[in-house]
């Protein structure tokens, strides 16, 4: 059999994920790709996105038709070289298809696992993929938690090991949330490092976890690799404080889902999925008054207290700003007139979830910064 | 009282039936084949025994969920209570009652009950109609210790005081309701103390003592049927099992069952008086032990291969079905 | 953390957060401890199926076995709730409701009311229903549709694990009486459930497949009956709306209009008798809301007009089950079965 020819796989996106839908191929039989092209979109109960692929040639077969619903692991289709014959394309579908097994549905042990560490009298779950390297930390935003990257970690993982993790107040984290600034939430992230024993590290910071990003790289710059700031907060004073007070009043379904719409430029992908596991946290003990303590010390009267920009030029790590054009929490036009240092890239079609909407495009430029 | 030789082999026997009837239920449960909750009443054969011996055709009774021994001595067929427990469709209720809901109106059984406290209201009931129709009859409602605290029951025990009604009210006191020690949940310590309140004789008479239960039911059934109205009566016993088939009894003593039996058995301690008096001999007795365990096996035996009820039979016994 | 625990440790983790938080919440109700007043163990039950387990241990004279007395200790619950403790109240099985109805519908339900908004009752009786345990007819029935009908009473009906959790500690904090009702036959249903106490707000059903052809209402333990039809009918390609009502009074009438305005057909389902219960309760909403939506007359699945029997083979015919659901999704949807 071949070398070159590659299964293209249903992924598996985030911790829960078992089965996705294929809802378009956005590539025909007989394209040439690129490792990293998007080669067709699946929808799951919590999101849709585009699958990439991970290897280069030509896709030479589309085994999974649209509309059917597959699990995951399931074969896609086939990547090959172009001389490959269909023969042996034939013989590869089925030597797969008759060793698949599918996932068992209450395999607890598939895929990665989340632990808990104590740190400081606060219990933070965190997610620790991959291996070797300068670790790279991933820092959720402000009523996140670490599944906002869950289709970033698994793919960056596989040049090194990447720690997502849930900021207190946030996720399965304790609700705690102390002085609830940034220095205590910078100190957290500090912690977190020295707790996993991690000297140093690559930061990705979206939205508040941008700040804090930037505010930990003001504090300790000898830990800091080099940050990622994704439609950070930190850079102005303006930010959607409609949004943030939408996002803590809301208590139901109907009323949540107007506000999670801003946050991407295709309002579709707010799934229902989506909004119960929001619903699902706000209604633990603790997070609404963690939310409004964070929102009365960092976006108090629907402003942003603390702006980092000036002192972004005094940094000598790599810094890069990635944004989505259609931000409508954060203005992207905060993105315009960084110190020359900072790399800036505006990301057409995404909105303030550019590492959701555009995860390819985001996971290529932060692949490329880390090297 | 007199019991005529005839009279004591019938009691023994009734005793015993009761005895081996929930014996081999608590084996037979173990196996996983009998569905639902079973309540046994191994180790208080003498109290319904007692009872039911004074009854005939004209006399009603209302029992609990631990219902299979007034049940036997109120005539019950006790292939169909088998049957019934299994869930059969030859079951004395076509298998739609099951243990906790044996009952025979022909034979003036109305009903082991699922609900604590259920029976008194239906007693007075019962003894009303007695009453009204001047059949002669008597109506007893046997009651745990856990249903002496049920409204239901201080409610009918007034309406019958005060409507002077043939009926006995028969607290079966094991000292647990479920896992919950009557020493806790009575406010009295003699539950005939609340018969005064009532306006009724309380008598409280030792449940192991076949002899005593009789001599006081015969008493106060003879004053029900004379027009003499209701009577309060606690027989003191024990059970064998638990509140339910599997329950572990961790709230019993250690060896406090284990005790009982070797001391205060209904059935040891018959035998040894009518034995110790030269009214019957061992053989008669032993014979009557040979019969019920060959009565009991036969039983069991129909139970099982007996046919399950049928999708049609879901719908029938209402006034209407949708 | 969320982890797996199973609906019975989900309610007993819910009345021990509870209780830890707030000291004004104690527990009665008959063996909820167990062995009261014996030699033997304090705590040989800890309720009857268990559920109460381990908060003797913890909450002493906080957890309070009763005699069997229902009207007495489910009055004092309620009493109680008036007078500064928020009592949760063990009614051991739902079917003992005819002992101790008046405390709860002529007492706790008309309070607020009767009283002119001035009274507060928050008294959680959480019951027992259901078929599936040859119980027989004394100890199986559903009655929810009862409780439903009576204004002043909150109904709550979890059919999982984490829905269980979440709902009780609402009804513990709510100020109104509850009456939350546990599928026996859920009890070991296990889920992910999060450590943390968290609130379910009342009113909220939660849909649990999401699907464009038929909407499927329905509650408590037939909700997994009507997902595995859904799961069932969906590899034939028909997709169908699962709603979870969680709670029947009060109701999610929004999300279930929603749902029959997109699908265009709703199939109800009730363990409950077919009469005057929560089927017939939903048909009459959207026969009255939403008659214009619909492309097929309602169905409802529901257990027959009997009591439930005891025999194995009865209770089973008597349960609706995944089969008959999707016989009556088929209906609606004009194919033959």
């Amino acid at each position: 059999m071949s070398e070159s020819i590659k299964a293209l796989t249903m992924p598996k996106w985030g911790l829960s994920m078992k089965e996705g839908k294929v809802a378009s191929w956005l590539m025909q039989e007989g394209t040439s790709i690129s490792p990293g092209n998007e080669v067709l979109e699946v929808e799951t109960e919590k999101i849709s996105s585009a699958v990439e692929s991970s290897e280069g040639g030509v896709l030479r077969r589309i085994v999974a038709q649209e509309g059917e619903t597959l699990p995951v692991g399931a074969l896609l289709g086939v990547i090959a070289g172009a001389n490959d014959t269909s023969e042996a394309i034939d013989a590869f579908v089925a030597e797969f298809q008759k060793n698949y097994v599918p996932p068992a549905d209450d395999d607890h042990d598939s895929g990665p696992k989340t632990q808990v560490i104590e740190v400081k009298g606060r219990a933070i779950r965190y997610l620790r993929q991959g291996d070797g390297g300068t670790p790279l930390i991933l820092i959720h935003g402000f009523g996140g938690d670490l599944n906002n990257w869950l289709f970033n970690q698994e793919s960056l993982a596989a040049k090194r090991t990447v720690i997502s993790f849930d900021l207190p107040g946030h996720g399965q984290s304790s609700k705690q949330v102390g002085n609830a600034n940034f220095g205590e939430l910078t100190q957290v992230v500090y912690d977190v490092m020295d707790a996993l024993s991690v000297p140093k590290a690559h930061l990705a910071g979206h939205s508040m976890g941008g700040a804090i990003a930037i505010d930990m790289a003001l504090a300790h710059p000898g830990r800091v690799a080099s940050l990622t700031l994704i439609a950070p907060a930190g850079l102005g004073p303006e930010i959607n404080g409609g949004y943030i007070d939408g996002f803590i009043e809301a208590t139901g379904r109907r009323d949540i889902k107007p506000h999670l719409e801003q946050l991407f430029a295709n309002a579709e992908l707010v799934s229902r999925q989506m909004i119960n596991d929001i619903l699902a946290y706000k209604r633990l003990d603790g997070v609404d008054a963690a939310l409004r303590a964070l929102r009365d010390k960092i976006f108090p009267g629907g402003k942003q207290a603390t702006v980092l920009r000036e002192k972004l030029g005094s940094l000598s790590m790599p810094i890069q700003v990635i944004w989505g054009e259609g931000d409508a929490i954060v203005p992207a036009k905060q993105a315009q007139g960084l110190p020359a240092s900072v790399k800036v890239h505006v990301l057409k079609g995404a909105g303030h979830m550019p590492q959701m909407e555009a995860a390819a495009e985001v996971n290529k430029l932060i692949e490329a910064q880390l090297g | 009282m007199q019991l005529s030789k005839a009279d004591l082999l019938k009691a023994y026997r009734m005793m015993k039936t009761i005895r081996e009837f929930e014996e081999r239920l608590h084996v037979e449960f173990a196996t996983g084949e009998i569905p639902g909750f079973v309540h046994l009443y191994a180790g208080e054969e003498a109290s319904a025994t007692g009872f039911c011996m004074h009854l005939d055709g004209r006399d009603k009774i209302a029992s609990t969920h631990r219902g299979h021994g007034h049940s036997i001595g109120k005539g019950c067929d006790v292939d169909a209570m088998m049957a019934e427990i299994y869930g059969k469709k030859s079951g004395l209720c076509g298998g739609k009652g099951g243990s906790m809901h044996i009952a025979d109106l022909d034979k003036g059984m109305l009903g082991a009950n699922g609900i604590v406290g259920g029976g008194p209201p239906l007693i007075c009931g019962a003894g009303l109609a007695a009453k009204v129709l001047k059949t002669g009859g008597v109506a007893i409602a046997f009651v745990g210790d856990g249903a002496f605290n049920q409204g239901t029951t201080a409610e009918s025990l007034n309406l019958a005081s005060v409507w002077r009604l043939p009926c006995l009210f028969v607290v079966e006191n094991n000292g647990y309701a479920e896992a919950t020690s009557s020493k806790y949940s009575v406010s009295c310590d003699d539950f005939t103390d609340r018969a005064a309140a009532y306006s009724m004789p309380g008598i409280a008479v030792d449940g192991h003592d076949f002899f005593a239960v009789y001599e006081a039911a015969g008493e106060a059934i003879k004053r029900a049927r004379s027009g003499g109205g209701p009577s309060l009566i606690e027989v003191k016993l024990n059970r064998y099992y638990g509140h339910f088939e599997g329950d572990a009894q961790t709230y019993r003593g250690v060896d406090e069952v284990k005790n009982i039996r070797a001391t205060k058995d209904c059935l040891v301690l018959f035998r040894r008086r009518v034995e110790g008096a030269k009214l019957l001999d061992a053989s008669e007795l032993n014979k009557i032990d040979a019969d019920v365990m060959a009565q009991i096996e036969n039983a069991v035996k129909k139970a099982k291969a007996a046919p399950k009820p049928t999708a049609a039979d879901l719908m029938t016994d209402v006034y209407v079905s949708y | 953390m969320a982890r797996k625990i199973t609906y019975q440790q989900a309610i007993n983790e819910a009345l021990s957060q509870e209780m830890s938080r707030d000291p004004r919440v104690i527990i009665m109700g008959e063996d909820v401890a167990g062995g009261a007043g014996t030699d033997g163990e304090d705590e040989a039950w800890g309720g009857v199926l268990g559920v109460t387990k381990g908060l003797y241990k913890k909450f002493g004279d906080r957890v309070m076995d009763t005699p069997i007395t229902e009207s007495a200790f489910i009055g004092a619950a309620v009493g109680a709730a008036t007078a500064g403790l928020r009592p949760v109240a063990e009614l051991m099985f739902i079917d003992f409701m005819g002992v101790c109805l008046d405390q709860i519908f002529n007492q706790a339900a008309k309070f607020r009311y009767m009283f002119g908004g001035k009274a507060e009752t928050p008294v959680v009786i959480r019951t027992m229903y259901g078929a599936g345990f040859r119980a027989a007819a004394q100890h199986s029935q559903c009655l929810y549709p009862v409780f439903t009908h009576i204004p002043g009473l909150k109904v709550v009906m979890p059919a999982t694990p984490y829905d269980a959790k979440g709902l009780l500690i609402q009804a513990i904090r709510d100020n109104d009486p509850v009456i939350f009702c546990e599928h026996k036959v859920l009890y070991t249903l296990e889920g992910d459930v999060p450590e943390e106490p968290y609130t379910i707000p009342f009113g909220e059903a939660s849909v649990v497949r999401e699907g464009k052809d038929v909407t499927i209402v329905t509650l408590g333990r037939m909700v997994h009956m009507a997902t595995e039809a859904a799961d069932n009918l969906a590899k034939q390609g028909i997709k169908c709306e699962v709603i979870d009502l969680r709670t029947t009074s009060p109701m999610d009438e929004d999300t279930i209009l929603e749902s029959v305005e997109n699908t265009g057909r709703l199939v109800v389902v009730d363990e409950a008798h077919p009469r005057c219960n929560i089927a017939t309760d939903v048909s009459a909403l959207v026969a009255d809301k939403a008659f214009d939506s619909l492309k097929a007359p309602i169905k409802m699945v529901t257990g027959p007009h009997v009591p439930v029997p005891f025999s194995d083979v009865l209770e089973d015919l008597y349960i609706p089950n995944a089969a008959k659901i999707e016989a009556a999704v088929r209906l609606v949807m004009g194919k033959k079965n």
